[in-house]
């Protein structure tokens, strides 16, 4: 008895130092070698500063931004230091009253859509910071946006095709749009188009003819 | 369901079966010392281990020696990660300076963690230091997860061996499952899941600058942590705005890694598997799903090796995949067919190419319907319980499949080792029912079961089903129990029936919407967790050394033959039947009058 107690010990100490310290330290060696970018959370830099995870969801509420998932993180939604669902049963009342207001919000914010709402954009996501919505639930949000901002619906409904990811290997998960990335790309475009000259051409930062 | 949904499920399945086999054969070598070429290199760390704990190859063990090996082992693995916890602040590794958890949420953490059910009453990114992660819980993944391994193979030496009174070394059993299998495979998934987008680094959140400030309210707290109350008694709520965005990281991949393959499934987030970075793409879900599985299951081929009849691990693993497949096949319909509530509100629920319909509350646009209905199938029918979506918001049917997959006794692929050594306890009960029908003594590989194996077998079989049935029993009469409830009505039963199912069977995952870190569930799960662990491996253990002590016995024209399909029916007939009887009642006061309101109010 004696003696096992003293081989549990050691066995303990050792397998617990390798599979707790070795194996980590190895992982995150090899990770920040050849992945740098990924094991460091995949961040987004512009202009020298971090604006987001291409993982990790934020919040949208102004009519120029698709907005993404609903997010049931506490105190504020997406909050990426506390991750959480809902927990909502599927015949909680608080559910019914909680997608109430989402339809309602949603409607709200474009009048002339009339298309059934997907129900990805009505249903909180389960860890409370999915990155993404469903290729019917960025569409159907493409007039408002368009109109928001003075775009044709053509020029930002191909923002969002051209920003959908497939099936990965054409097989695994669900056809996406990353919102994050979406709403950035929608930025750049009003951006260049706002440093367009009134009735000019348009005008690449390499095109000095 | 949609094509590529069928096509998902397919290849899951096909994928598992096709990769168990090759590891079983594997595992079969390195068990039987025979270790193959390709990890001979790791052979030195093996003697140096061995040598530096002066445990000895040949020195092998009566089942009483083995078992007390094993408790003292896991006692002292309780005993170091409830220090971990409470000394955390003062050890290195905690960048965040997060405070010491609470005594009671310590000890049912250790617990959880030491009896590789890796239940949750805390959420990882604001509890738990960087070292206490993977030094107490990371390490625990793997050492759990082997001393359910050399449970089996021990049981299996039960089986092999004649007239012996030794079951072989539980430390080299121990060493080998973690060095030989668990460390490689390990080390390769939390490589391919970094490639994918888990993080790994052992520096502090990262804080980005939001595109857009989130305006949000919040109660005031008073300088003791509890929100200050206005004269009507309620709390006041200041609002604020916030222009960055704190995202959690950490040395996350090497975690998910072990907790998906040692079946152990305790998150490094709050989320789990649904945290963008523990589970990022759907292929990093896929391989995550597989490695839920794998292990169990080629576990089975394994077994038939060790006893020298491979058609008789393919039999347990063939029953296994049959209820497996049925249940999900029940899972995904349950979440596809979605929640009525949302057509009635006019709600676009079909699935299509441009989005995965169905029930979506609590489930991640990437993963959709059917990968979130696998995976909780998948770490239900294993012990695992890591979760890809969230189950309290699972619609009735679909949350009824995995807490009856847990109430099954985790023996449908079930935990590394336990899994198959829970199985091969049903497989005595069969032959013992069917040596009633016929009027023969059963037999199973040669050994005669008899009474003292039965006696053992009943045990292990009984004390799961107690420990759930009395455990819920007493949280729905407290107001202690009853208080931790989230969702009210049929539902609110179901979370806390769901809770101590997967306790009382080393799942893990939950209903998560019941507050369970309270002193009440701390402690009574946590009581749950280690008898339900430690109650089967002891009986499992005196099998195995009653078995060993015998002769072993010719097939005869009286044998009842455990490699047929008529086996396969009567194995699954017996763990069904047992499961159903045992908890019909329960579940009729949960999931199902659930579902029959869901249905009757529309």
């Amino acid at each position: 008895m004696l003696n096992e107690l003293k081989r549990a010990l050691v066995i303990l100490g050792v397998l617990s130092a390798l599979t707790g310290i070795a194996y980590p330290a190895l992982v995150t060696g090899v990770a920040q070698a050849f992945f740098p970018a990924q094991a460091n959370g995949s961040l987004i830099e512009r202009d020298g500063k971090y604006v987001g995870s291409r993982l990790i969801g934020q919040y949208f509420v102004d009519q120029r931004h698709f907005s993404g998932r609903p997010s049931a993180t506490a105190p504020m939604p997406f909050n990426a230091a506390s991750s959480s669902g809902s927990n909502l049963g599927p015949l909680n009342p608080a559910l019914e009253q909680t997608v109430i207001a989402r339809i309602e919000a949603l409607r709200e914010s474009d009048r002339a859509q009339t298309a059934p709402l997907p129900v990805d954009l009505v249903t909180s996501s389960a860890s409370g910071l999915d990155p993404q919505i469903s290729v019917a639930g960025a569409l159907w949000q493409v007039p408002r946006v368009a109109r928001a901002r003075h775009l044709p619906e053509q020029t930002v409904r191909e923002l969002v095709l051209a920003r959908t990811e497939g099936r990965q290997w054409a097989i695994f998960g669900e056809p996406r749009v990353n919102v994050l990335l979406l709403n950035l790309a929608l930025d750049e475009v009003a951006a260049e188009t706002a440093s367009r000259p009134p009735g000019g051409r348009d005008r690449g930062p390499g095109d000095d003819g | 369901m949609t094509g590529n949904g069928i096509l998902q499920l397919v290849l899951y399945v096909v994928s598992l079966l096709a990769l168990a086999w090759p590891l079983g054969a594997y595992m079969a070598r390195v068990y039987e010392g025979r270790i193959p070429v390709f990890m001979a290199w790791l052979r030195p760390v093996e003697r140096a281990v061995c040598r530096l704990a002066s445990v000895r190859d040949d020195d092998a063990m009566p089942w009483t020696r083995y078992a007390i090996a094993l408790l003292v082992f896991n006692l002292l693995g309780v005993l170091t990660v409830f220090a971990l916890q409470r000394l955390q602040e003062i050890l290195p590794l905690n960048p965040e300076g997060l405070a010491a958890p609470a005594s009671d949420l310590a000890f049912n953490t250790a617990v959880s963690f030491a009896t590789n059910t890796n239940w949750q009453a805390y959420a990882g990114e604001s509890t738990m230091s960087y070292l206490t992660q993977m030094f107490g819980l990371g390490a625990q993944n793997f050492l759990s997860a082997a001393s359910g391994m050399a449970v089996l193979v021990a049981l299996a030496r039960g089986f092999v061996r004649r007239e012996a009174t030794a079951i072989g070394n539980f430390w080299v059993d121990l060493l080998r499952s973690v060095l030989y299998i668990l460390l490689p495979l390990s080390i390769a998934l939390a490589l391919a899941l970094v490639g994918q987008g888990v993080v790994q680094t052992f520096d502090g959140h990262a804080t980005i600058e939001l595109v857009e400030p989130v305006g949000f309210e919040q109660a005031r707290l008073g300088p003791d942590g509890q929100p200050i109350r206005d004269a009507q008694g309620q709390p006041v709520i200041e609002r604020s705005v916030t222009r960055e965005q704190t995202i959690a990281v950490g040395p996350v991949a090497s975690q998910i890694a072990i907790k998906q393959l040692g079946t152990n499934g305790g998150g490094f987030f709050n989320a789990n598997s649904a945290h963008p970075f523990e589970n990022p793409t759907p292929l990093a879900n896929f391989l995550e799903m597989l490695s839920i599985l794998l292990i169990p299951a080629a576990l089975c081929i394994t077994f038939g090796m060790l006893v020298g009849d491979r058609r008789q691990g393919a039999t347990l693993l063939s029953a296994m995949t049959l209820v497996f497949v049925a249940l999900l096949a029940v899972c995904v319909w349950a979440e596809q067919s979605g929640n009525p509530l949302f057509d009635r509100l006019g709600v676009d629920t079909r699935a299509s190419e441009l989005q995965a319909g169905g029930n979506m509350e609590g489930k991640e646009t990437r993963f959709g319907v059917v990968a979130s209905a696998v995976w909780a199938t998948a770490t239900t029918a294993a012990s695992n319980g890591s979760v890809s979506a969230m189950h309290d918001s699972f619609t009735p049917l679909g949350g009824l499949v995995p807490m009856w997959l847990m109430q099954l006794g985790e023996v449908i692929f079930g935990g590394v080792g336990s899994g198959l050594y829970g199985m091969i306890v049903f497989a005595l009960v069969a032959v013992f029912v069917a040596g009633l029908m016929i009027g023969r003594t059963p037999e199973y590989l040669g050994k005669k079961i008899e009474a003292f194996e039965v006696k053992m077998a009943a045990v292990a079989i009984l004390v799961p089903p107690l420990l759930v049935l009395v455990g819920t029993a007493v949280a729905v009469v407290t107001d202690a129990g009853r208080s931790g409830i989230a969702n009210p009505g049929a539902h609110g039963f179901s979370e806390v029936l769901y809770a101590f199912s997967s306790a009382g069977n080393n799942n893990g995952s939950a209903f998560a919407g019941l507050s369970a870190n309270t002193p009440f569930y701390n402690l009574l799960l946590g009581l749950a967790m280690l008898f339900a662990r430690y109650w089967l491996i002891v009986p499992v253990l005196a099998i195995a050394g009653s078995l060993a002590a015998k002769k072993s016995v010719p097939t005869g024209a009286g044998t009842l033959p455990t490699h047929t399909p008529l086996f396969v029916l009567l194995l699954i007939g017996t763990v069904i039947v047992v499961g159903a009887l045992t908890f019909l009642p329960a579940l009729a006061l949960g999931p199902i009058v659930e579902h029959l309101q869901m249905i009757g109010s529309h």
